[in-house]
C-alpha cells in the first residue's frame, strides 16, 4: 500500500480547516485511507540514523497516510485534498480541460521506429504558465517518484521526464541509439558523459542503480532530443541537466515513455490533472501531438471522460440499501464520479473522470456509492441461505487423531513446512535427488530451500530447541508434506502425515511401537496380515540397523517406525536416543 | 504453615553466625525459636520449594540423654562407689557384702578399678576389704556433665562406656529431613492406622502434575474456528495443495500480472515441478508454479467446481490452512502462516449480508465491537477491512479483510450473472 507524507499544516491550510489527529484519523477511515503515523522529519531521522543526526531537522508535523494501491489520484497532497473536499461537498469537482494549440503552434514529439526494440511508447503534454512554490515543487517531484514506484513498477512500465520547456525547442524526437552515440550532461552533473560512462557512474548510485538493468543489455538505448540536438533525457535512467525544472520554471514539458501504453497514458493524465491546478488557467493542459513511427498522430493527454450507466436498483441490491436514484447520484458525485439521474429515474448516468483509472466495471461504481453512503451505515443482515455443513473427511480424521494422540500423553508440535535441503536429505542420510522434493527457486534464506517431504526433521528440531525440558519428550504432529506428482495439474501434491517421536535415555522402540498399535486400534485396523496391519523389518538410512520396520496396511506401505540412527541424532544436535514413527493417514479415510 | 515461621527462620539465618560446618542446625534453631522441630522442617521445605532461597541438607545429629538408671546414678552415685562407701574399714564377708546397695552391679567394676581386695582364705569364708583410701565417682561426674548439656565435652571413650552401661541413651534426632513417615492409611485398611501417627499434609503446596499430552495452542484455536464455521453451516473446502499455479493464485483472481504481489521478493516460486497445465491459457506467466500466497486460490478452485455443476446451488465454504510469503523471519514476520477464509455464494447477496455474516462470525469469537473500513483488494469490489476495538490497546485494530468477489473473477468461471460471492479472510496467528 503506498504511503504519502504530507505536512499537517499545509494539509489543513488546503482543506480550509484544522482537525485533531483523532478527527483526521476518523475522516481517513471513512474515506478508505489510513492515518498510518503522525511524525516529523526529526523523528524519522532520529529513528533511522540515531538521535545525533536528527539535529537541525524540521520539527514540522507530518502525516503519513496509507492510500489504496489502485487510487493514483491520491498519491499527492493536491489529489488527497481534492478528493476529501469533494467527498465532504466543500468544493465542486473540477473539470480538466485540454487546450489544443492552433495548427503549427503546439509542441510535437516524434517517435522513431528504433524505439520498438527497447521502449516503444511515449506520450507527452505541456503545463503552461505554472506557478511553483517550494512546497508545490517538492510535491510535484514526489508524485513522480510515487508513480514510478507504484503503477510504473519501478520505471519498468513507464518512466516520467519533466522539463523546462523554455530551455528547449520542439519538435522533439524520441529515438533509440547505440549507447556510445549518446552523450550529454546528466542531471546535477558538471560534465558530459557517454551512455556507457553514465551506466558506470550510476552503478554505485543508491537510487539509480536499480533502474540500469531495464536497458543495460539492450543494443540501443532510448533517448529524447529537441530540434537543436539537446538531450532531454535518456529514459528510464536520467534526464539532461540542460532542461531541468526549478522553482522559476513557467512551462513544463512532461513526457512519459514506456512499455505499457495504457499505463503511460494513466501516468500522464495523473500528473497533469493533479498539477494543472497551479496553471494560470487552472485545470487546463496544453496538448502535444505525438507522431508514431507509422506516421499516424495522436493528441495527448487524452483526459478522457467516460460515461457509464448504472441502474439505481442495481446499486441498492448490491449494497443492501434503499436510496432514491437522486441521492445515489449525489453519493457518487461526492466520490468524484459526477452523476445524474436519467430516464424517469431508471438510470444513473455517471461520468468517470481521467483521474479515476481504477473504475473499470459497474462494481467499482457500486463500491464508491458504498463508501460515500458510509459502510457503517449499512444495515447488517444475515443471508437466508440454508446450507448443511460438512467437514472435509481428511481434516475430520486429523482432528480425531490429534485428540487421541494427546490423550496418549504425546504433545503436539507445529513446525514449518519449508526447510533446508539438508534437513530432509543429508541429515537423514539420503540424497536430495531421491526425495521427490519440491524446490524453491528464490529462497531468501537457506531455511526456505524446499518444502518438507517428511515431518520428522521438524520434530527433531523442536526437541533440539527444547533440550531443557524434562525427559522423556514425546512429540507428535499431523500435517501436510509435499512431493512431486506429475499426475497433478501443478505437478506436486500434499500428503497428510502423522509423525511421533520419543526422546529419552533409552530409545523406547516399544513405546513408539505401542503408539502405532494404539493409532491402528483407533483407526479400527486389526493387527493381522489380512485386512489389517503388519510391520516388517526393513532398512532405512535414518534408522539404526535392525531397529527399523515398515508398516503395511490397506494393501500398501504406509510408513516406517524405528530407532533413529545415532548419526541422525547427532546431526540434529541431539544427545539422547530417539525412536520415531511416521505414517501417511490418507489410506485410512 | 504459618508464614511467620519461614520469616523467623530467614531472620535467624541472617543474624546467626554459622554453626560448626556452616549453616544453622534445625534442632538448635527450633529450640531457640521455641518451635516444634517438625514445624521448622515444614518451613524449610516450603522455602526450598520457592527455588533459590535457602539451601538445606540432612545431617545426622544425636542427642545424649540419661537413662532411668543413669538418673539414679546421678542422684546417688555409681554402684561401685556406693559399694565402696558402704563397706566398713574391717571389711565384710563376701556373702554379706553382696547384699549392700549397688553390690550386684558395682562389685566387678570396683574390683576392676582395684578399689577392693578379696581375701579368699579369710576365716569364715571369703572377705572383702577396701584396697584404697578414697575413690572419685567419675561415672557420676560424667553423667552430670551430660545433664548439664556438655555431652560433646565428654571424651568419646568415656561416653561410649556410659552408653554401654546403659546409663546414657543416644537419641537419634535427625535435623533435616525428618525420617520418612508412611501415611498410616495404607492398604489393607484394617485398623493399624488407629495406632500410627499421622504425617501432616502441606495443603498450601501444589500437587503432582498429571502426566499428560498437549495440543498445540494455535491448532486449538484452529479447532475453535472450524467449529464456528460448522455451527454457521459452512462446509470445509479442500486445501491440500501448498503448490499452486500462478493461474489459480493470481490470474483467476483477477490479479494483474504486473501486480507487486507477483514479484519474486514476495512470492516463493518453484524450480520444479514442471507445470502440466490443462487450460487454454497461453501466457507463460500464468504457468509459473509457486507456493500459494493465500487460500483464496483454493476458494477460486472451489468456486470453479461449483460453476461446473449443472445447476447452481447456494453454498457456504470455509478453509483454514497454511500460506507462504517470501519474508525473512523476525519477531513480526513469518514466511508461513495460517489463513482462515469464509465464502458464501448465492443469488442476491449484498454488502449488508457480508457485514451481517461477519458480525455473527466475530460474535462467536467473542468480538462484538466491529466497524468496517473501505479497502482495496484486486479480487473484491466492494472491499472492506474489519476493525475491532481492542480494550487493551485502547484503539481499533484490523481483524480481517473481506469483500464481494469481482464479476471479472466469477463470470469467466461460468457462474450465473445474478450470483454474488461474499468472502472474508483473517490470519489464525494474529
Amino acid at each position: 500500500m503506498p504511503t504519502v507524507s504530507v505536512r499537517r499544516e499545509l494539509l489543513f491550510q488546503a482543506l480550509g480547516r484544522s482537525y485533531t489527529d483523532e478527527e483526521f484519523d476518523e475522516l481517513c477511515f471513512e474515506f478508505g485511507l489510513e492515518l498510518d503515523d503522525v511524525t516529523s522529519e526529526k523523528d524519522i531521522i532520529s529513528k533511522e540514523k540515531g538521535e545525533g543526526k536528527a539535529e537541525g531537522a524540521s520539527d514540522t508535523v507530518l502525516y503519513k497516510i496509507d492510500v489504496p494501491a489502485n487510487r493514483y489520484d491520491l498519491l499527492c497532497l493536491e489529489g488527497l485534498v481534492r478528493g476529501l473536499q469533494v467527498f465532504k461537498e466543500r468544493i465542486n469537482l473540477p473539470r480538466y480541460e485540454k487546450i489544443i494549440p492552433a495548427k503549427g503552434e503546439g509542441q510535437k514529439l516524434i517517435i522513431t521506429e528504433e524505439t520498438a526494440k527497447v521502449r516503444p511508447h511515449a506520450v507527452a503534454a505541456v503545463l503552461r504558465n505554472i506557478t511553483f512554490t517550494k512546497e508545490r515543487y517538492d510535491s510535484f517531484i514526489d508524485l513522480q517518484e510515487k508513480l514510478h514506484q507504484n503503477i510504473c513498477r519501478r520505471r519498468a512500465l513507464v518512466a516520467i521526464g519533466t522539463h523546462d520547456l523554455d530551455t528547449i525547442a520542439g519538435p522533439f524526437t524520441f529515438t533509440a541509439k547505440a549507447p556510445s552515440e549518446i552523450k550529454f550532461k546528466p542531471l546535477n552533473q558538471s560534465q558530459e558523459y557517454t551512455a556507457p560512462q553514465m551506466m558506470d557512474l550510476y552503478r554505485t548510485d543508491s537510487h539509480l542503480r536499480h533502474y540500469l538493468h531495464l536497458i543495460e543489455n539492450k543494443p540501443l538505448y532510448p533517448v529524447i532530443y529537441d530540434s537543436n540536438g539537446v538531450v532531454l533525457s535518456m529514459p528510464p535512467i536520467i534526464n539532461g541537466d540542460h532542461s531541468k525544472i526549478n522553482l522559476n520554471t513557467r512551462n513544463v514539458f512532461v513526457e512519459c515513455t514506456g512499455t505499457d501504453m495504457t499505463k503511460a497514458k494513466i501516468v500522464l493524465d495523473t500528473i497533469v490533472t493533479m498539477f494543472s491546478e497551479y496553471c494560470e488557467k487552472p485545470f487546463t493542459v496544453e496538448a502535444v501531438e505525438v507522431v508514431l513511427p507509422n506516421g499516424k498522430t495522436h493528441i495527448y493527454p487524452e483526459l478522457a471522460y467516460r460515461k457509464e450507466k448504472v441502474k439505481p436498483e442495481h446499486i441498492n441490491k448490491k449494497l443492501g440499501i434503499s436510496e432514491t436514484p437522486s441521492s445515489l447520484a449525489k453519493l457518487l458525485t461526492r466520490m468524484c464520479l459526477k452523476s445524474h439521474v436519467t430516464g424517469n429515474g431508471n438510470n444513473i448516468e455517471i461520468e468517470i473522470p481521467p483521474t479515476r483509472a481504477d473504475i473499470i466495471h459497474a462494481c467499482d461504481i457500486v463500491e464508491d456509492a458504498a463508501i460515500a453512503y458510509g459502510y457503517n451505515n449499512i444495515q447488517m443482515t444475515i443471508p437466508k441461505t440454508y446450507t448443511i455443513a460438512n467437514q472435509l473427511p481428511l481434516n475430520k480424521l486429523t482432528e480425531l487423531l490429534r485428540l487421541d494422540l494427546a490423550a496418549a500423553g504425546f504433545t503436539e508440535a507445529l513446525t514449518f513446512a519449508l526447510c533446508s535441503q539438508e534437513d530432509i536429505a543429508d541429515k537423514l542420510g539420503t540424497d536430495i535427488s531421491t526425495t521427490k522434493a519440491v524446490r524453491i527457486a528464490n529462497p531468501k534464506t537457506a531455511e526456505f530451500q524446499v518444502a518438507r517431504t517428511t515431518l520428522l526433521p521438524g520434530l527433531l528440531k523442536t526437541i533440539a530447541a527444547n533440550r531443557k525440558m524434562p525427559l522423556p519428550l514425546k512429540l507428535f504432529e499431523i500435517s501436510d508434506i509435499v512431493v512431486k506428482d506429475p499426475s497433478k495439474d501443478v505437478g506436486a501434491r500434499n500428503y497428510r502425515h502423522l509423525c511421533a517421536v520419543y526422546y529419552n535415555k533409552s530409545p523406547g522402540f516399544e513405546i513408539i511401537h505401542g503408539l502405532l498399535d494404539r493409532v491402528m486400534q483407533l483407526l479400527e485396523v486389526p493387527p493381522s496380515e489380512e485386512n489389517g496391519y503388519v510391520i516388517k523389518a526393513t532398512e532405512g538410512s535414518a534408522f539404526f540397523p535392525g531397529r527399523c520396520a515398515e508398516i503395511f496396511a490397506k494393501g500398501q506401505s504406509v510408513g516406517k517406525l524405528g530407532v533413529l540412527h545415532p548419526d541422525v541424532i547427532t546431526k540434529f544436535e541431539l544427545t539422547m536416543p530417539c525412536s520415531a514413527l511416521e505414517i501417511n493417514i490418507e489410506p485410512f479415510l | 504453615m504459618s508464614p511467620s515461621v519461614a520469616e523467623l527462620l530467614l531472620q535467624r539465618l541472617e543474624r546467626e553466625p554459622p554453626g560448626p560446618g556452616g549453616g544453622l542446625c534445625s534442632l538448635e534453631a527450633a529450640a531457640a525459636l521455641g518451635l516444634d522441630h517438625q514445624t521448622l522442617v515444614g518451613a524449610v521445605k516450603s522455602l526450598q520449594a520457592l527455588g533459590e532461597v535457602i539451601e538445606a541438607e540432612a545431617r545426622a545429629a544425636t542427642r545424649w540423654e540419661l537413662s532411668e538408671e543413669g538418673a539414679e546414678v546421678l542422684r546417688a552415685g555409681s554402684p561401685e562407689v556406693r559399694l565402696f562407701r558402704s563397706l566398713p574399714p574391717e571389711g565384710l564377708p563376701q556373702s554379706d557384702a553382696m547384699k549392700l546397695p549397688g553390690a550386684q552391679v558395682g562389685f566387678s567394676k570396683a574390683m576392676a578399678n582395684k578399689w577392693l581386695r578379696l581375701d579368699k582364705a579369710a576365716p569364715g569364708g571369703p572377705r572383702i576389704f577396701r584396697a584404697v583410701e578414697a575413690v572419685q565417682d567419675a561415672v557420676q561426674d560424667g553423667l552430670r556433665r551430660v545433664q548439664e548439656g556438655d555431652a560433646a565435652g565428654l571424651p568419646e571413650r568415656e561416653r561410649n562406656e556410659l552408653k554401654r552401661r546403659k546409663l546414657l541413651l543416644e537419641v537419634g534426632a535427625p535435623t533435616f529431613p525428618p525420617p520418612p513417615q508412611n501415611d498410616p492409611i495404607t492398604p489393607p485398611c484394617r485398623g493399624s492406622w488407629r495406632q500410627l501417627p499421622f504425617k501432616p499434609y502441606n495443603f498450601s503446596a501444589l500437587g503432582l502434575p498429571p502426566a499428560c499430552g498437549h495440543l498445540h495452542p494455535l491448532l486449538k484455536v484452529r479447532s475453535q474456528l472450524r467449529q464456528i464455521f460448522l455451527e454457521m453451516g459452512f462446509t470445509e473446502m479442500p486445501t491440500d495443495n501448498f503448490v499452486e499455479s500462478s493461474f489459480w493464485n493470481f490470474d483467476a483472481l483477477f490479479q494483474p500480472q504486473q501486480h507487486p504481489a507477483r514479484d519474486q521478493h514476495d512470492t516463493f516460486f518453484l524450480q520444479g515441478p514442471p507445470p502440466r497445465y490443462k487450460y487454454e491459457w497461453k501466457v507463460e506467466e500464468a504457468r509459473k508454479n509457486l507456493l500459494r500466497t493465500h487460500t483464496t486460490s483454493a476458494s477460486a478452485r472451489a468456486l470453479y467446481h461449483l460453476a461446473c455443476q449443472e445447476k447452481f446451488t447456494p453454498v457456504k465454504y470455509f478453509s483454514i490452512d497454511r500460506v507462504f510469503r517470501n519474508e525473512s523471519l523476525d519477531a513480526t514476520h513469518l514466511a508461513e502462516f495460517h489463513q482462515v477464509e469464509g465464502v458464501v455464494a448465492d443469488r442476491g447477496l449484498t454488502l449488508g449480508h457480508l457485514m451481517g455474516t461477519l458480525r455473527e462470525f466475530f460474535t462467536k469469537l467473542g468480538i462484538t465491537k466491529l466497524r468496517f473500513k473501505p479497502a482495496y483488494n484486486p479480487y473484491t469490489e466492494p472491499s472492506m477491512e474489519v476493525f475491532s476495538y481492542h480494550e487493551g490497546l485502547k484503539k481499533w485494530v484490523e481483524v480481517g479483510n473481506s469483500g464481494v468477489f469481482r464479476p471479472e473473477l466469477l463470470l469467466p468461471m461460468g457462474l450465473p450473472e445474478n450470483v454474488s460471492v461474499i468472502a472474508w479472510g483473517l490470519s489464525l496467528e494474529r
